[in-house]
């Protein structure tokens, strides 16, 4: 179908979010209005009711974080949207929902901060809230696609990951990829895969919400479905009632680390851009690695060896993989549109052992292809 | 006729937190009333609460039933409807919970009409954290946050909850558990948003700050207070201000619920455009 351009749709990146959640079985949307993010919950108001699901406009952020994960838990495939300041208001029952352990979708299409910020105007600011923005120890997963068909397939990975984990999965764009209008050619259904979360199957009076011991991960029985159980945003046992158990505490958290650090061949996602022979190595992602992309080729046209590892998976870090990139760089330049986040995890990444030029930039305007290769210039 | 409370109840976590004498075992003795008598299964029920003493009761309830975070008990709940709206939620929650930090849901839920049903045990403090003045406080009362006296007017509930919306609001109080249960069984069976008060005590946090340290005193002082709405209305101003009106406030059964609304938003797309 796309051969003859028939089935390239021309989307805004958040649009682009809101249709490949509905090709991943999202039937569940919760939001507040906020820019520049709000085209996601537009197009899922217009979407789900099509196709029997449900949206709703909350009264405010935290409460539609807790619809979200409210739906969730009774079975629903859940999806909201936010930005920055609304990200901020979402963190407490986004813990919540990883301490039941609730899967669902939060985007945050980032603009600059803190606080109002910098409506409508782009940035990356958010990469460190995503990670440990919510109170107490938590594995993250987040995703950072930087092209409008990777944010379609990344989109459903979101939607993935969350139900084989059973915990909330972030997206992290940026205004500039949800504004953006690109070509995408969205997948037939035959072309990607739907996780569902697993499930119960046993007696119903028998059934134990957090019962892990055929793995880290506990099946799950939606509310409603013949059993009666309980959960709290308290530590909790097997059960689903609340402990204090020191050491059953300190397992359980540990099982929630698990849960993502033990299967990082399935998280984990990186690309690499004419990266073979680099000498200089950059690291960045999302929109700014666009950048860094047109920058490599620029450098390489004039026979600078450089090459671009682009994290998609931002949380977890992929550290093995920025170390086996990054080891042997006689120079390593990370641009990010921000102050310097992410480049502290590449630092640790390579042991402290690499030169690292930082390229920051906040105030709106993105970081230039010319910017990254003046860094270039200036290492190689 | 006898009911039979313990098909309702996790009878392995008793006994409960609670402290003895505490007004919300009159309000969970209520609820299950309304459970048995209106046939709710307890696979097919769910009760939600946020954080303070009233919101540990789902965990001694055996339905479906989820602790969420202070204040946003409804937001939980109206998801856990709107994804299936066949079934009932019920949310349970405390003055502060409900009308402080939660106030926002509160009033928005009331405004969408749907069919969820928050009772709210108002014993006029923050009883958990430890006796800090809430919104329902009444004015000149002490408390840990307010030893001189509480210098803010309280929520009226009802009024509050009428003005947002509410198509039922009830307000009961612990020292008539009959009326009270009759209250919520209707609340239960209101098909829209319903919203249920009860003057509750908390002998231990605002009593002993306000002489009234022993349960019956000021089970005692809410019993002697409440009126029927219509011998309220006919006291004088002065009268008033010393009473308080229990009763169905309000209810319009005319008003479509919300979930009602968007199941017919389904249909209708369907038909226009079948899958």
């Amino acid at each position: 179908m796309s051969e003859n351009g028939h089935g390239v749709k021309f989307w805004p990146g958040n649009i682009v979010v809101a249709e490949a959640a509905v090709a991943a079985g999202c039937n569940f949307f919760a939001g507040y209005p906020i820019t520049p993010s709000s085209e996601i919950a537009h197009q899922m108001s217009l979407l789900l009711p099509r196709g029997g699901g449900h949206f709703v406009q909350m009264e405010d952020e935290l409460g539609a974080m807790g619809a979200v994960i409210g739906a969730s838990l009774a079975g629903a495939k859940a999806l909201t949207a936010t930005s920055g300041p609304g990200m901020s208001l979402k963190l407490e029952n986004l813990g919540f929902g990883y301490m039941v352990e609730a899967p669902c979708v939060v985007v945050n299409v980032m603009r600059g901060g803190p606080s109002t910020g910098l409506p409508t105007h782009p940035s990356q600011s958010d990469l460190m809230q995503a990670r440990w923005g919510t109170h107490g120890d938590h594995p993250t997963i987040a995703l950072a696609p930087a092209f409008h068909q990777e944010i379609f397939l990344e989109t459903i990975r979101a939607f993935n990951l969350a139900e084989q984990f059973r915990m909330p999965v972030i997206l992290l764009i940026d205004e500039v990829l949800g504004h953006l209008s690109e070509g995408v050619v969205p997948p037939e259904r035959d072309a990607y895969e739907i996780v569902e979360r697993a499930h119960d199957s046993g007696e119903p009076d028998k059934f134990l919400p957090y019962d892990v011991t055929a793995g880290d991960i506990p099946p799950f029985r939606p509310y409603f479905d013949g059993a009666t159980w309980h959960t709290t945003g308290l530590n909790h046992d097997e059960t689903g009632f609340p402990t204090t158990d020191a050491k059953h505490i300190q397992q359980d958290m540990y099982r929630h680390y698990r849960k993502v650090l033990g299967n990082r061949d399935v998280i984990d996602k990186v690309e690499y851009y004419m990266a073979d022979d680099a000498e200089i190595g950059i690291v960045s992602f999302g929109s700014t690695a666009r950048a860094a992309m047109a920058a490599v080729k620029q450098a390489r046209e004039q026979g600078v060896k450089v090459g671009l590892l682009r994290p998609v998976t931002v949380w977890p870090f992929p550290k093995d993989q920025v170390y086996e990139f990054g080891r042997d760089k006689k120079y390593l330049i990370v641009p990010e549109f921000n102050l310097g986040q992410m480049v502290y995890e590449v630092e640790r990444a390579v042991h402290f052992d690499r030169p690292i030029k930082r390229v920051n930039k906040v105030g709106g305007v993105p970081i230039y292809p010319s910017e990254i290769l003046a860094a270039i210039e200036e290492v190689a | 006729m006898s009911v039979d409370y313990m098909p309702y109840v996790r009878e392995e976590k008793l006994p409960h937190m609670w402290c003895p004498g505490c007004g919300i075992g009159v309000v969970m003795k209520s609820m299950i009333k309304a459970f048995e008598d209106l046939e709710w299964e307890p696979e097919d029920t769910a009760v939600i609460s946020g954080i303070g003493c009233t919101s540990r009761l789902p965990g001694y309830m055996k339905v479906n039933t989820l602790h969420t975070t202070h204040g946003r008990a409804i937001s939980f709940a109206t998801g856990i409807k709107m994804h299936r709206s066949d079934k009932h939620v019920v949310v349970i929650s405390g003055d502060g919970d409900a009308s402080a930090i939660g106030g926002n849901h509160l009033i928005h839920a009331a405004r969408r009409n749907i069919d969820l049903t928050v009772i709210v045990n108002n014993n006029h403090i923050y009883g958990m954290t430890g006796g800090q003045y809430s919104p329902t406080t009444p004015l000149g009362a002490k408390a840990s946050t307010a030893p001189y006296g509480n210098l803010e007017p309280a929520f009226d509930l009802v009024k509050l909850l009428i003005g947002a919306g509410a198509t039922f609001v009830a307000r009961g109080h612990v020292g008539n558990g009959r009326q009270l249960a009759s209250f919520i069984r209707k609340a239960f069976a209101h098909k829209g948003f319903s919203f249920v008060e009860v003057v509750s005590n908390c002998h231990t946090q605002f009593g002993r700050r306000n002489k009234m340290a022993d349960p019956m005193n000021m089970v005692n002082w809410i019993s002697d207070r409440a009126v029927s709405q219509k011998k309220w209305e006919n006291m004088s101003a002065a009268d008033q201000e010393k009473h308080f009106p229990v009763g169905v406030m309000f209810e319009d059964t005319e008003q479509a619920e919300y979930c009602e609304r968007y199941e017919k938003l389904i249909a209708k797309l369907r038909e226009e455009q079948p899958a």
